[in-house]
């Protein structure tokens, strides 16, 4: 798989990790984690409108929403929730929030489903917690999936 | 024991109270220098393999039980080289005391020792609570990460027969005391896997025929210390019904959480054979015939397995 399916954003960070060596991939992750943006106030006050991923081997929560665009397909913005003890789980919502906050459904239902495995990640973090990342995209997918539909 | 023991009241009830240190102890061990010649050596050992990144105890190594303990290529433990270079990179000696610590209740932290244990290190304990309590009572943390010299450590050859069983040894186990770990879900089989681990899935749910049901989170008090050995008297001689000198087998769905309950048999109730059975459910709940009960019953010793 290559990362010409991917949006811009998302294929920059593909490619930011590939360019590092394994601990300094796991560092750059760390960093994610550490940018992930803090819900706006209507959500954290509202956390039943946030869905928990289950898969996840750390409670996160995540919600989108959308956003007019003039004349053209709405844009889906990302929200995550996920705690300060679970900085891999973080990480990953931070790139994910990164790579695709802001696209439309098409741009975000065209990525691949294996696409947290292009992170280089696999054998440093173990295929059991890059599980927790493909679900979070997974999730996303579906969510985007349904609400575009919405607007079919 | 190279590092003197804590003495407290809780400890030393415990059959072993030198395999237990407090928070308290640790702080005031690492500000008495404790860590400067390598005859204390604190390690971290977590589920999330960026945590230590975002804060540890200062002066704490960081052991990662996927990547550094385990075999890359078999389902196994590391051997004794790679296990003597990996102590040494972590300035651990062979008579270095050994404290570990971790997240989710010291979950990883046990099995981290217990793996120390399969290879015969001497002196090695758990703080007590672990990371989360460490953290709860304000106590210091760096991102600092320490490069210790490198330490001399031989070349030891895993033991694995004292505290480690193997499908073979829970099948002839049959009859004797087992104690599943896991949660009520998983045991009565309405689960193939832990809530939030699909793909450490089986293909088959339940439990081994006759093992009691304690979940392992029931030795563990609200601030992640293990709870007092009148409590966990209560827990495995009363509800699970063992008794003093029995022959125990301790499994979970792949050995990191029936590590900790090993210990609390091991080490603070004196139960002097316990064993983990580290394929656990993931390999027993996948394997062709071997015999699996469903629902919240014990059930019985297969009559084929009894052979």
């Amino acid at each position: 798989m290559s990362t010409q399916a991917l949006p811009t954003a998302l294929a920059e960070i593909v490619d930011d990790f590939q360019a590092l060596s394994e601990p300094e991939r796991l560092q750059l992750l760390l960093e994610f984690s550490r940018g992930l943006p803090e819900l706006p106030a209507r959500l954290n006050d509202h956390p039943e409108l946030l869905e928990q991923v289950v898969e996840c081997q750390s409670p996160l929560f995540l919600t989108i929403e959308t956003e007019k665009n003039d004349g053209g397909s709405p844009a889906f913005r990302l929200f995550f929730k996920a705690p300060p003890e679970a900085p891999t789980t973080r990480g990953f919502a931070g790139v994910l929030h990164e790579g695709l906050d802001g696209l439309t459904a098409e741009e975000i239902l065209a990525v691949p489903d294996d696409m947290p495995e292009l992170l280089g990640l696999t054998r440093a973090i173990t295929p059991l917690r890059m599980r927790g990342m493909t679900a979070m995209l997974g999730r996303i997918k579906r969510k985007v999936a349904a609400a575009a539909r919405l607007y079919a | 024991m190279s590092y003197p023991v804590e003495q407290n009241e809780k400890f030393a009830a415990y059959a072993h109270p030198e395999r237990l240190v407090s928070t308290e102890w640790l702080a005031a061990a690492i500000d008495a220098g404790a860590l400067n010649d390598g005859k204390l050596v604190v390690v971290e050992s977590d589920e999330d393999v960026l945590l230590y990144e975002t804060g540890h105890i200062p002066g704490a190594v960081k052991i990662d039980w996927h990547t550094d303990l385990n075999d890359e290529v078999t389902r196994d433990y590391v051997e004794g080289e790679a296990f003597a270079a990996l102590a040494a990179a972590k300035g651990i000696s062979r008579d270095a005391t050994v404290v570990i610590y971790g997240d989710k209740s010291n979950w990883w932290a046990a099995y981290a020792l217990w793996v120390f244990s399969l290879f015969g290190h001497e002196d090695v304990r758990l703080l007590d609570g672990g990371r989360d309590k460490w953290i709860a009572e304000g106590r210091a943390l760096t991102t600092d990460i320490p490069s210790p010299a490198v330490a001399d450590y031989p070349v030891v050859e895993r033991n694995d027969t004292p505290i480690r069983a193997f499908k073979e040894d829970v099948l002839a186990h049959l009859g004797k005391p087992l104690i599943d770990v896991r949660s009520p879900e998983e045991y009565t089989g309405q689960r193939t896997h832990m809530p939030a681990y699909p793909e450490e899935g089986a293909l088959r749910g339940g439990h081994i025929p006759t093992a009691a049901s304690i979940p392992w989170a029931r030795a563990a008090a609200e601030d992640g210390t293990y709870r007092s050995r009148a409590e966990l008297e209560a827990l495995y001689l009363g509800e699970a019904g063992l008794t003093e000198g029995d022959d125990v087998v301790a499994y979970c769905r792949i050995g990191e959480r029936s590590s900790h309950t090993w210990f609390a048999l091991k080490f603070l109730l004196g139960f002097e054979t316990v064993r983990n059975y580290d394929g656990s459910w993931t390999e027993w709940g996948n394997a062709v015939r071997v015999p699996i009960a469903k629902g919240a019953e014990r059930g019985s010793v297969p009559a084929v397995a009894a052979r």
